[in-house]
């Protein structure tokens, strides 16, 4: 089983025979991973239909639910991890969410698509237009991207919330990990990847 | 009637009876001296008896969901859109099996049935039943029928409260549960409706408290109404607007008096009159008394995770956007209680605008969703 790469660091971070919630599942192809090579169990969420169908032909308990309508049916610290891959920037209110998050999880795992890209930046700073990358491919009325950040906002935003980043990948246009990731990551990572759980009080 | 029986149909069937005759010691308290069963089944059982599903009907259902019984019959059996050949229950891969539960009055030993100790109908003699009584009855037809563990048990409405049943009372006697706009308990207002269901069947000057039987009549006046109130809050009103707007019967002017002007009054009667010709009003009693009962979680200090807590079975939950009788609200507290214990859970939530009735109808979304996870259970049983 081939995971994308983006998917292959998540899985990776998760330790085996855990429980995980994994919001915005999609065809649930991270869960079935987990749950054949890592032995995890895990849930996962998602409103759109073909998806929770195509979850359900992959065996992957999938619940439909809408997550701007919030994660209250998930008991506080109900699973050791809460996944969110590339749906941060579609939700309506993603600090809530991303605080929800850390309610129902001892750890969080958050990626999203970096408006810090220098490619995004070449669009709007030079050519004065809106972007659109490989991860972010929507133009800019029809795109379901309503809350786009940069990695120093996320980080800005984990430290106005108490949110300890305990590990971060940076990968460019081709998913991979470079030099230059490395160096200039919110000028040459496209996806960001972050491992978060709340400052222990 | 169909003048050939369509190529996706289970096609003619013929309904089985069998009878207990131990004593069956009742959740009330009381006993049946032994009980009749009716039942049908679709689909051929395999060697190993692995590829067996239980079905569990509704309020007004019965054994017969599939198929005709004669080829004069009006209409198909009551699952008839999701169940036969290549259908989303698909009785190529599946042995199917619906028992009329007892309590009702399609063969199974109800009200109507006679009393062996006074030769005439038990009436309101007849010992209350509920839930889990069926469920019991339900697992002496699968000894019955030599099926240790069943592929699945489905159901809708208060069939899904069954499949509930079924999976606390034997967990070790399912593999799957497939519970379809159901509820863990009946809220105040859906016990307010039935309550005045059966108020309306109870008051009717015909009823002669459930001895009916004996004047040679029955409470048509209340169990018509009675079906009639259950209709209107199975259907939405989005459904009904649709169907019926405002038009007049006929399209004829306003009669300005009391005898049916709108389509709706008209539908809502006929509904209500051909109820009674296949329904027996003391059922209805007893059936709805048995979904006012039902509340698994109340041994348990209203804590539904514990009710669930030595389930085995993994679980499908499908719910209906437009359904506010068992509202998606109420099926996510299924999912949610089944998350809390650690079972593997799915939950569907279908945009349908029929209200209730939806589990009936082959939606495409909940066609694919049923169809899909029964898919994966014929894999994981290896048919």
């Amino acid at each position: 089983m081939k995971l994308r790469q983006d998917l292959a660091i998540i899985a990776e971070w998760i330790p085996p025979q855990s429980r995980i919630l994994d919001l915005g599942c999609g065809e649930g192809e991270l869960l079935a991973y987990l749950r054949a090579e890592k032995d995890v169990q895990g849930y996962g969420v998602e409103i759109e239909e073909d998806r929770v169908v195509a979850a359900i032909r992959r065996g992957i308990p999938v619940i439909q639910q809408d997550l701007d309508q919030g994660l209250k049916n998930f008991a506080d610290q109900s699973v050791d991890t809460v996944v969110l891959s590339l749906t941060l920037q579609a939700s309506t209110y993603p600090r809530q969410l991303l605080l929800e998050m850390l309610r129902v999880g001892r750890e969080v795992i958050v990626t999203f698509p970096n408006m810090g890209h220098w490619h995004a930046r070449w669009q709007l700073g030079v050519l004065g237009k809106m972007p659109t990358t490989d991860a972010l491919p929507h133009t800019w009325y029809d795109t379901p991207n309503i809350h786009l950040c940069t990695i120093r906002d996320f980080e800005q935003l984990c430290a106005d919330n108490g949110i300890a980043i305990h590990q971060r990948v940076v990968l460019n246009e081709r998913r991979r990990s470079t030099w230059r990731n490395r160096l200039l990551p919110n000028l040459f990572g496209e996806v960001a990847l972050y491992r978060c759980a709340l400052v222990a009080r | 009637m169909p003048a050939q029986i369509p190529a996706d149909s289970v096609g003619l069937v013929t309904p089985q009876t069998v009878t207990f005759p131990a004593d069956l010691q009742l959740e009330c308290g009381r006993s049946l001296p032994g009980y009749t069963l009716v039942y049908e089944s679709y689909g051929a059982l395999n060697k190993d008896h692995s590829n067996a599903i239980l079905l569990c009907h509704a309020l007004s259902g019965d054994h017969h969901a599939a198929g005709y019984h004669h080829m004069d019959d009006r209409k198909p059996g009551w699952w008839e859109h999701l169940l036969g050949p290549g259908k989303a229950m698909d009785t190529e891969q599946f042995f199917f099996v619906c028992a009329n539960f007892i309590g009702s009055c399609k063969g199974s030993t109800g009200p109507a049935s006679i009393n062996p100790e006074t030769g005439s109908p038990w009436g309101l003699d007849f010992p209350m039943v509920t839930v889990r009584d069926w469920v019991k009855t339900q697992a002496d037809l699968a000894d019955h029928l030599e099926i240790e563990q069943w592929a699945a048990v489905i159901g809708g409405s208060l069939g899904g409260m069954q499949v509930m049943q079924w999976s606390m009372d034997y967990p070790d006697r399912l593999r799957n549960a497939v519970v379809i706009a159901a509820a863990p308990k009946l809220t105040a207002q859906n016990i307010a409706f039935n309550e005045v269901c059966r108020q309306a069947i109870m008051t009717d000057p015909d009823f002669h408290n459930g001895r009916y039987y004996a004047h040679d009549t029955k409470p048509r006046r209340g169990l018509s109404l009675a079906r009639m109130i259950g209709h209107i809050t199975y259907l939405s009103d989005d459904a009904m607007r649709t169907k019926f707007g405002r038009d007049t019967r006929g399209g004829k002017a306003f009669s300005f008096g009391f005898d049916v002007d709108f389509e709706v009054e008209s539908y809502l009667r006929y509904q209500g009159s051909s109820f009674v010709e296949r329904f027996d009003a003391n059922s209805y009693l007893y059936i709805t008394k048995a979904l006012d009962y039902f509340d698994p979680a109340s041994a348990y200090g209203g804590n539904l995770a514990e009710a669930f807590a030595r389930v085995q079975a993994a679980f499908l939950v499908v719910s209906f956007s437009s359904d506010w009788r068992f509202s998606p609200e109420r099926s996510r507290e299924i999912v949610q209680a089944l998350y809390t214990c650690n079972r593997d859970v799915s939950y569907a939530e279908i945009e349908a605008t029929h209200g209730h009735d939806s589990f009936l109808m082959p939606i495409p979304q909940y066609v694919a969703v049923l169809s899909t996870y029964l898919q994966r259970v014929a894999e994981e049983i290896g048919l």
